[in-house]
C-alpha cells in the first residue's frame, strides 16, 4: 500500500514533471511474466525508474535487489527500503556460501516476482560500465525459463549522482534490450560475456558513440 | 472554462484560431487522401500539431494565468533539454539548479509587468551571479567553456521565450485600437510556425540551391524566398490582430520570417556540434521540444521590442 502510494504521488509526478523519461525498446519487457531485469548503476534513481517501467497493479510484484550493508543501516532507511520500496536485501561483504546468499532472490523468483539487479555492485560514474559481478549467472542458469532483460539508462547519473544530495533535473533515458536466456549449453563466463555486451550495445546506440 | 471557450470564439484572436484548425483540418484530409503524403513522419508530426495547437488554445489563449505557466513550463522543458544535450561537468550542476530556479524569477517578473527588471534579471543579475557561484564551486578546468553555455540556454530559452509571457499582458497600445496582448502573441506565434511550415513546403517543392549547407542541409534559398514571400503577406492579412499600420505590418513581417529562420538554423548549430538529428523526442515527428521553439527564441524578442517601442 504504501509502495503503491509512493510511486503515484511521488516517484511516477517526478518522472513525467520534472525529469521526463523516454523509453525505448518497450515491447522487450513483459510486465506480467516474471523476470529478471539487469541494468547499469548511476543514481539511486535507477531502481525507481526501473519499477516505474511495471503498471500499478504489477508494482508489488517488482523486487529491487539492495546492499544490505547500506539499504539497512539504519531503522528508518530499512523500513524504507523493506516496506515502501520491497527490496531483499543482499549480503555483499559475504564471502559465505553462493546458495545460501541467494535464497530469498530464488524464493521471489518461485513466487512468480521480477527482480531488478545492477551488476557493478554499487553505483559508478556516469557513462562508464565497471566489470560485472558473476552472481547473476548463477542465478540464470537456476532459472532458464525466466528472461533476463538487458537494460542501458542514461541520464540518472547527471540528475542525482552519488554522493550529491541536490537534485537537478536533465532527461533520462531507458533503452530496453532483447531477453536472455541461459541455455544448457552456454558456460556461465559465456553467458556473462553476452550479457555484458548486451548492454555495451544498448549504451552504444544510445550515446551515439 | 466553456464559457470563456465560447467568448475566445467571438473574438478576433478566436477567429484566427478557427482558421489554423480549418487548415489543419485540410492538412489532415491531405495526408489521408493523397497516398504519396501519407508517410509515417508527416502522419506523426501532423498529429503532433493537433495536441500543439490543441494545448496553446486551452494553455494560452483562456486565461493570461494560465497562459504564464504554459510559457514557463515551456522555458523549463526547452532549457532542460538544452542541458540534457549539451556536455556538462559534475561541478557545474549546482549553477544548473540555479539556472533552473530563474526561470520562475523571470516569469514572476513578466506576470508583475515590471519592465526594469525583467530585462535585466538574466542578462546582468545572473550574468554575473553564474561565475560568482562557479567560483565558491572552486573547480577552474572548464570554468569559462561551461558557464558560457549555461549562460547562453538560458537567455535563449528563459529570457528569449518569456517575452511571450511579458508581451501577453501588454494592454492599450499607444493608438487606442482593441488589441490585446493575447492578440500579439497569437500573431508571432502563429506567424513563426507558419514561416517554419513554409519553408519546409516551398523547400519540398522548389528547392535546389541549399542556403547553409553545413549547418542545415535541408534549408534551401528557394524554401527562404517562398516563405518571405508568404510570411509578409500573411502578416499583412493578420494585421488586425495588430496596432499596426500596413507598412509596419509588413516590415514586421520580414522581420519574423527572417528571424524565424536564423533561430531555426542557430539551434541547428548546436544539433550539429553534439551531433544529434532531433533535440529530444517530446513531439512525434518534429523531434524534441527545442526543434518547434528554435525560431521563437529569436522572433519572440525582436517582435516584442518591435511592437514596444511603436506602441506602449
Amino acid at each position: 500500500m504504501l509502495k503503491l502510494l509512493f510511486f503515484i504521488l511521488i516517484v511516477r509526478p517526478f518522472l513525467l514533471l520534472v525529469t521526463g523519461v523516454h523509453i525505448q525498446g518497450r515491447n522487450n519487457l513483459s510486465t506480467t511474466e516474471s523476470s529478471i531485469l539487469v541494468a547499469n548503476h548511476n543514481s539511486h534513481l535507477d531502481t525507481l525508474i526501473l519499477m516505474s517501467l511495471y503498471p500499478l497493479n504489477q508494482l508489488s510484484k517488482v523486487r529491487p535487489i539492495a546492499a544490505a550493508d547500506y539499504f539497512l543501516k539504519n531503522k528508518w532507511l530499512a523500513w524504507f527500503s523493506l516496506t515502501v520500496l520491497g527490496i531483499i536485501p543482499l549480503k555483499r561483504q559475504d564471502n559465505a556460501d553462493r546458495s545460501q546468499l541467494f535464497t530469498d532472490i530464488k524464493a521471489a523468483l518461485n513466487q512468480g516476482h521480477s527482480v531488478i539487479i545492477f551488476p557493478e555492485g554499487s553505483r559508478g560514474e556516469a557513462n562508464t560500465l565497471a566489470p560485472f559481478k558473476s552472481g547473476i549467472a548463477h542465478l540464470a542458469k537456476d532459472f532458464p525459463q525466466t528472461p533476463v532483460i538487458p537494460i542501458y539508462m542514461h541520464g540518472t547519473g547527471k540528475v542525482l549522482p552519488k554522493g550529491e544530495k541536490l537534485l537537478v533535473p536533465f532527461g533520462i533515458d531507458v533503452m530496453i534490450g532483447k531477453p536472455l536466456y541461459y541455455t544448457a549449453q552456454t558456460t556461465k563466463s559465456d553467458f556473462m560475456q553476452h550479457l555484458e555486451q548486451s548492454i555495451r550495445g544498448l549504451q552504444q546506440s544510445l550515446l551515439g558513440i | 472554462m466553456i464559457d470563456s471557450l465560447i467568448g475566445l470564439f467571438h473574438s478576433k484572436s478566436g477567429v484566427v484560431l478557427l482558421m489554423t484548425y480549418a487548415v489543419l483540418m485540410l492538412a489532415t484530409l491531405i495526408i489521408t487522401l493523397v497516398k504519396t503524403y501519407k508517410t509515417p513522419e508527416l502522419i506523426a508530426r501532423i498529429q503532433s500539431w493537433w495536441w500543439i495547437i490543441s494545448l496553446f488554445t486551452l494553455g494560452v489563449m483562456l486565461n493570461n494565468t494560465l497562459a504564464l505557466f504554459f510559457f514557463g513550463l515551456v522555458s523549463y522543458l526547452a532549457l532542460k533539454e538544452y542541458f540534457t544535450l549539451i556536455p556538462s561537468r559534475r561541478a557545474d550542476r549546482r549553477i544548473i539548479f540555479y539556472a533552473y530556479l530563474a526561470i520562475i524569477i523571470q516569469y514572476l517578473f513578466a506576470h508583475m509587468q515590471w519592465y526594469g527588471m525583467f530585462i535585466i534579471w538574466i542578462p546582468v543579475y545572473l550574468f554575473l551571479f553564474l561565475p560568482f557561484c562557479q567560483v565558491l564551486n572552486g573547480e577552474t578546468q572548464g570554468f569559462l567553456a561551461n558557464t558560457s553555455r549555461i549562460h547562453w540556454g538560458l537567455m535563449m530559452f528563459v529570457f528569449g521565450l518569456s517575452h511571450l509571457a511579458y508581451l501577453l499582458n501588454l494592454t492599450n497600445p499607444s493608438n487606442n485600437l482593441a488589441i490585446t496582448g493575447t492578440d500579439l502573441v497569437l500573431y508571432v506565434v502563429l506567424l513563426t510556425e507558419a514561416n517554419d511550415i513554409l519553408q519546409y513546403l516551398w523547400g519540398k517543392r522548389f528547392g535546389k540551391h541549399k542556403i547553409v549547407p553545413k549547418v542545415s542541409p535541408n534549408k534551401t534559398v528557394e524554401g527562404f524566398i517562398g516563405a518571405f514571400m508568404c510570411t509578409t503577406l500573411l502578416a499583412l492579412f493578420f494585421s488586425f490582430l495588430t496596432p499596426f499600420e500596413w507598412y509596419q505590418a509588413l516590415l514586421v513581417g520580414m522581420l519574423i520570417s527572417s528571424a524565424g529562420f536564423i533561430g531555426d538554423v542557430v539551434i541547428s548549430m548546436i544539433k550539429r556540434e553534439v551531433n544529434v538529428k532531433d533535440s529530444g523526442s517530446l513531439l512525434p515527428g518534429h523531434g524534441g521540444i527545442l526543434d518547434r521553439v528554435d525560431s521563437l527564441t529569436y522572433t519572440a524578442p525582436l517582435f516584442f521590442h518591435y511592437v514596444y517601442y511603436l506602441y506602449y
